[in-house]
C-alpha cells in the first residue's frame, strides 16, 4: 500500500521524512502551545494532525516549517535539523498556510514563478514547470488574470501549487480544505493522494473527521499541546472498542444460551439481549461475523440477519477529545 | 547568500508590479505632490515673497514639497506589511528560502522609487514654473540619491511599526503623529531664518530638513557641498540604521508567529 521511498530518489533517511522529539513551544504570553509531542512519518505517507483548534496543530506546523521556533525539542524534516538549519530545510519543504498565501495583484503566472525563482529556478525549467502546474491545478484558463478574480477554490489550488514548485520532500498543509465546497474538497483530496503516491509525504491538520480518515495513514489527536492517540484511522477505530453488532434472531432466545455460545467467539463483548434483538461490541467485526453466526446456529440460536457498523473516526475523536473537553470544562470550578 | 541579490531584485520588481497595477494609487501619487506644490504655493507666496532671499517663493518651495512627499509616501509603508500579514503573504514567504533582508529591502526599493518618480514630477512642473538648477547634475544626482536614503528611513520606521503592532489603525496613527511635526519643525515652508528659535534648533536634528537642505542647495548658483555631504552622511547613517531595526523587527514578529 505505502510506496518505498528509497526507489523514489528521495534523500531522507531510513525512510523517515519527519522526526520529532519531545517538542515544547511556550509563547511569550505564557500559553503552552506544544507539550512535549513526539512522533515520526514515514516517507511518501500522509499524516493527520487532528484536534480542536488551539489544541497546537498551527503551531507544529509553523515549527516544523521554520516560521517559528521550538522551546525545546529536537526536530528533523527531511533529515535535516529545522531548528539548526533552517535554510536547507526551507529548500526541503513546501507549506499551504490556514490563510491563502495568494497576492491578490499578481497572476497565477506571476505568483507562481516568483515562488520559483525564490528557490533559485529559472528558465525554461521553471517555466515548464508552472505551465505544468497551472494545468494540473486547473488554473491554465486564468493563469494570466490577477487573483484577485479567482474563486476561494481557485485560490486554494493556486495555494497548493504555490507550495509544489520547487518539488519539496515534505509539504505540509494547514487546514487546506477549511471553506472549499465539497467538490473542490475532494478534487484536492485526489492530489493529496497523488501527491503521497509520488513519494511526497504530507502532512495534514484539519479539523475534518473524514478527511484524515480518508487520506492519513497516521493520524495523532491533539489536545492542549498533547498528543492524546495516535495510529492508523483504522487502528484508533479498533481501539475504539470493535464494531458494532446488532442480530435479529427468529425468536428469543434464553441469555444464558447465547453468552455461553458466544463465548468462544475471540473479540465479542458487552453483549445486551432484548427480545428477538442482540447486540455487542465486536473486535474484527468482519472476520468474527462467520464464526458467530455459525456458533449461535450451532447452540440452537437461529439467525435472521445480521448488521456491523464500524466505529467512525469520529467515535475515535469523541473518545479521546470529549474527554478531555469536560476535563477542561470542569478545571476552572476547581 | 548571493541569492540576496537576485531576491531582492524579484521581490522589489513584484512590489513596483504591485503598485503599476493600482491605477488609482499611481494618479493619486502624481497628483498629490501637484496639488501641495500649486496649493501651499499660492496661499503663501503673498506672504512669503518679501522673506525669500532671491527668486520666487514657488521655486523655493519646489524642493520642500520633495521633501513632504518622501515622508508623507514612506510613512504608510508598514500598511503593506499588515496587510500581507493579515493575507498570509508574510508567511508564505518566511517559508521560502527567500532571504529576510531581501524581504525588507524590496520593500524599501519599491517605496524609494515610487518617490523618486514622484520627485521627477514635482521637479519639472518646478521647472514649468521657472526653477531652475544652476548645480546642474552633481547636485540633483546626489539630492536623489538623498530621497532615496530619506525614503528608506522613513519607510523603515513605519516598517518597524507595521511589523510590531500589526495593525493598519496604529501605523496610520503613529505615522501622523510623527510626520506632521517632522515637517514643521523644518525649512520646507518657511526659510530657516524666519522659524523661531526653538524650532531652529530642533530642525538641526530633523532628517527630514537635512533633506529640505540638501534640495534648496540644488536651486542656488553655487553649492556648498561639505554642507551637502554633512547632510547626506546624516541621512545614510539614519537609512542604515532603520534597516537594521526594521530587519530586528521581522525577527520579532517571527518570534510571534
Amino acid at each position: 500500500m505505502t510506496f518505498d521511498s528509497t526507489t523514489l530518489g528521495s534523500t531522507a533517511i531510513n525512510g523517515t521524512a519527519i522526526e520529532v522529539t519531545d517538542l515544547t513551544k511556550t509563547y511569550p504570553n505564557g500559553v503552552r502551545a506544544v507539550d512535549g509531542i513526539s512522533f515520526s512519518v514515514r516517507n511518501g505517507t500522509v499524516f493527520g494532525l487532528l484536534g480542536p483548534s488551539g489544541a497546537g496543530k498551527s503551531t507544529i506546523i509553523k515549527i516544523l516549517t521554520t516560521l517559528t521556533r521550538p522551546g525545546s525539542g529536537d526536530v528533523r524534516v527531511a533529515g535535516v535539523d529545522v531548528v539548526r538549519e533552517p535554510a536547507q530545510a526551507r529548500r526541503r519543504i513546501g507549506c499551504v498556510t490556514q490563510q491563502s498565501g495568494v497576492d491578490p495583484c499578481a497572476t497565477s503566472r506571476e505568483a507562481l514563478t516568483l515562488q520559483g525563482r525564490l528557490y533559485g529556478l529559472n528558465g525554461r525549467l521553471l517555466r515548464n514547470r508552472v505551465d505544468s502546474l497551472l494545468e494540473r491545478f486547473a488554473l491554465a484558463d486564468l493563469a494570466d488574470r490577477p487573483a484577485r478574480t479567482y474563486s476561494g477554490g481557485m485560490r486554494r489550488r493556486l495555494d497548493v501549487a504555490l507550495g509544489l514548485v520547487h518539488e519539496p520532500d515534505v509539504l505540509f498543509l494547514d487546514e487546506p480544505t477549511t471553506g472549499l465546497d465539497p467538490e473542490t474538497r475532494t478534487d484536492l483530496w485526489a492530489e493529496i493522494f497523488g501527491m503521497a503516491a509520488v513519494g511526497i509525504t504530507v502532512v495534514l491538520s484539519t479539523h475534518y473527521l473524514e478527511e484524515v480518515d480518508e487520506l492519513a495513514s497516521t493520524l495523532a489527536i491533539l489536545d492542549r499541546g498533547k498528543i492524546v492517540a495516535m495510529g492508523s484511522p483504522s487502528q484508533l477505530k479498533r481501539e475504539a472498542g470493535g464494531d458494532a453488532l446488532r442480530v435479529e434472531l427468529v425468536e428469543p432466545p434464553g441469555e444464558g444460551k447465547v453468552r455461553k455460545a458466544l463465548a468462544g467467539v475471540e473479540g465479542v463483548g458487552n453483549i445486551v439481549v432484548a427480545g428477538c434483538g442482540l447486540s455487542a461490541r465486536v473486535e474484527r467485526g468482519a472476520v468474527s461475523a462467520p464464526y458467530l453466526v455459525a456458533a449461535l446456529e450451532s447452540a440452537g440460536v437461529r439467525v435472521v440477519s445480521l448488521t456491523l457498523s464500524a466505529p467512525t473516526i469520529g467515535d475515535v475523536y469523541l473518545r479521546h477529545a470529549g474527554r478531555l473537553l469536560r476535563s477542561a470544562q470542569e478545571a476552572p470550578s476547581r | 547568500m548571493s541569492d540576496g541579490p537576485t531576491h531582492l531584485y524579484h521581490m522589489t520588481v513584484r512590489d513596483l508590479r504591485n503598485t503599476v497595477r493600482q491605477p488609482s494609487y499611481v494618479l493619486a501619487a502624481l497628483i498629490q505632490p501637484v496639488v501641495w506644490l500649486l496649493l501651499f504655493g499660492q496661499l503663501l507666496a503673498p506672504v512669503m515673497e518679501a522673506r525669500i532671499v532671491d527668486g520666487s517663493y514657488i521655486i523655493f518651495l519646489t524642493p520642500g514639497i520633495v521633501a513632504l512627499t518622501a515622508v508623507f509616501a514612506s510613512g504608510w509603508s508598514g500598511m503593506l506589511f499588515v496587510t500581507e500579514m493579515d493575507q498570509g503573504m508574510l508567511n508564505r514567504f518566511l517559508v521560502t528560502p527567500v532571504q529576510r533582508w531581501a524581504l525588507i529591502a524590496g520593500r524599501l526599493a519599491q517605496q524609494a522609487l515610487v518617490v523618486l518618480a514622484q520627485s521627477v514630477v514635482i521637479l519639472v512642473i518646478g521647472v514649468t514654473l521657472g526653477a531652475r538648477f544652476p548645480g546642474g547634475v552633481p547636485i540633483l544626482l546626489t539630492f536623489f540619491a538623498c530621497i532615496a536614503l530619506s525614503t528608506v528611513a522613513f519607510a523603515s520606521i513605519s516598517n518597524v511599526l507595521g511589523l510590531l503592532t500589526r495593525s493598519h489603525q496604529a501605523v496610520v496613527g503613529i505615522a501622523q503623529l510623527m510626520v506632521l511635526p517632522l515637517v514643521f519643525l523644518s525649512e520646507i515652508f518657511v526659510p530657516r531664518h524666519e522659524m523661531p528659535g526653538w524650532m531652529s534648533t530642533i530642525a538641526t536634528v530633523n532628517p527630514v530638513n537635512w533633506l529640505v537642505q540638501v534640495g534648496r542647495q540644488s536651486i542656488r548658483d553655487d553649492v556648498a557641498w561639505s554642507h551637502v555631504l554633512d547632510r547626506g552622511f546624516g541621512l545614510l547613517v539614519v537609512a542604515v540604521a532603520g534597516f537594521w531595526l526594521s530587519t530586528l523587527a521581522l525577527r520579532v514578529y517571527q518570534r510571534q508567529v
